[in-house]
């Protein structure tokens, strides 16, 4: 293997463990802010290693831009999301 | 049994336990979040098909417009059914809405299925004549070049839907701006989210409009992203809708439709039948054509999820 | 490398439907908003692993859309609801 698919494996990999960590926290974390904490941030960590691991494959600089765009975009959506989520599980009660 | 293959009936498995769960779920919210999760896995979906042009409106429309009417309209029904108490459908018109959906779904697998492996197919002709339209994508050859009547037609259909809605208004408030979809209250986060997103949703929905010529994209796409936006800019309580009245607002919906119009009569004058292009001079006016098309879909489609207008019209010109 | 990459993607997919299962049952609406934010989230993910495992074109423009509209179910659910009660004191300016 080389150097590239190497370092792509194991961002990747490392990846994957962070989707799985998100998934555990979104199974065992007691309430519905804890789980939005795992979810936003484990799996937005998940997707900027994915992306990393797929940057030195990609085709050409502007598809590589791409991506780094892709993983920003995710990071402010999840950011905003958790805030909203969080702010609307707290006005509307735990039940929402 | 192949990684690709096996990742495949993977994905078909989720989607119909999505679905299953959709329709399944309690309550009109849970179940429009289902489906907008089903739109979301339909996109990866059509992506295995290499229909990248279909996943791309998929994920425009499906999670930017669709689901923000969708969550809307169930929010005002959990008001609206709160109030006037709940009665489900009973089990005879639900046993029947059921068998006759399993019936489509079971014709539709068999006509798919017992396809026969050379299927019939325009792929090849449309291939062999697209450098003659100056374009790299196929589908919008299709759409633009082989079948541009029936993409007129379409976006007329889209500017009824919005005459549609905006019929349901009460007679007082005809011409008035919608209401939906803004916050109850401004919020600072939501206010940050939309400042950020609609110029970066502007140069993404008009570079997918721009590379659709030659790359998956096109009008639609670009034109529902811009929409989007509009959307969020509005939710946000950045800017206010529109009165429905207002004549840049109707001419911007229109303008596709007339703009297409105009080619395809301009068609028979200049290049000897109805929508035909000018040999060489097919690629500009195709881009010409769909720059009014994205405006039209742009304005089309927050109108559709703002709803009918619930304000009474302004009438001494002050917005 | 092909197939690592498209085992990741199934990994992902798998991790988003483990997710999905127990988030859109349950309790309350706010979790439920959450799968829209976790199948944005893996959906990208394992769509660029797909996109980089298969080759097909214009993927990267999918998951751009998909990025830029990952927060519009949650905005949209933030929206709606709740009447305009007393005001949050988080947002007193």
């Amino acid at each position: 293997m080389s150097l590239v698919d190497l370092f792509s494996t194991a961002a990747i990999g490392a990846g994957v463990f962070f989707f799985l960590a998100g998934t555990v926290g979104l199974l065992r974390f007691p309430d519905a802010l804890s789980r939005l904490h795992a979810l936003t941030k484990a799996d937005n960590l998940g997707l900027g290693l994915v992306v990393l691991g797929l940057l030195p494959r990609s085709t050409s600089l502007l598809a590589a831009l791409k991506l780094v765009a892709i993983w920003a975009l995710v990071q402010l959506a999840g950011a905003t999301a958790a805030q909203l989520v969080g702010r609307a599980v707290r006005r509307k009660g735990s039940a929402a | 049994m192949s990684v690709l293959k096996a990742l495949d009936i993977g994905l078909a498995f989720l989607v119909f336990a999505v679905a299953a769960w959709t329709i399944f779920a309690r309550g009109a919210f849970a179940a429009t979040v289902g489906y907008v999760v089903y739109g979301l896995l339909l996109s990866l979906v059509w992506i295995r098909l290499f229909a990248v042009d279909v996943a791309l409106t998929e994920a425009a429309i499906g999670s930017g417009v669709t689901g923000v009417l969708l969550i809307g309209a169930a929010a005002r029904l959990r008001g609206a059914a709160s109030a006037a108490g709940e009665k489900s459908l009973s089990g005879a018109p639900r046993l029947l809405a059921a068998s006759l959906c399993i019936l489509v779904v079971l014709a539709l697998a068999a006509v798919v299925l017992l396809f026969p492996d050379q299927g019939p197919s325009l792929a090849p002709q449309s291939m062999r004549h697209l450098p003659e339209t100056g374009l790299g994508n196929p589908v919008t050859a299709v759409l633009i070049a082989y079948r541009a009547f029936d993409t007129m037609l379409e976006k007329v259909v889209l500017v009824l839907a919005v005459v549609g809605v905006w019929s349901l208004a009460a007679d007082r408030c005809w011409g008035g701006a919608p209401g939906e979809p803004r916050a109850e209250r401004p919020e600072p986060t939501l206010a940050f989210l939309a400042q950020v997103l609609a110029p970066l949703g502007i140069l993404i929905g008009i570079h997918i409009f721009w590379v659709g010529a030659d790359e998956p994209g096109g009008a639609f796409q670009g034109g529902a992203i811009l929409a989007a936006m509009w959307i969020i800019v509005v939710m946000a309580r950045l800017t206010e809708l529109p009165q429905t009245s207002a004549a840049w607002l109707r001419l911007a919906l229109v303008a596709g439709p007339l703009v297409f119009l105009i080619a395809g009569v301009a068609g028979a004058i200049f290049a000897g039948s109805f929508f035909a292009y000018p040999p060489g001079l097919a690629k500009p006016v195709i881009l010409f054509i769909e720059t009014f098309m994205v405006l039209s879909i742009a304005v089309a489609l927050p109108m559709l999820v703002a709803g009918p207008p619930r304000r009474e019209p302004k009438v001494d010109g002050s917005r | 490398m092909t197939d690592f990459l498209l085992a990741t993607a199934g990994a992902i997919l798998f991790t988003v439907a483990v997710g999905l299962a127990r988030i859109l049952g349950g309790p309350g609406d706010a979790d439920r908003m959450m799968a829209a934010q976790l199948i944005g989230t893996g959906g990208i993910g394992s769509l660029l692993l797909i996109a980089a495992a298969t080759g097909a074109r214009g993927v990267e423009d999918v998951a751009l859309g998909l990025a830029l509209l990952a927060a519009f179910a949650s905005a949209a659910f933030v929206n709606s609801g709740a009447p305009a009660e007393d005001p949050d004191p988080a947002d007193r300016r």
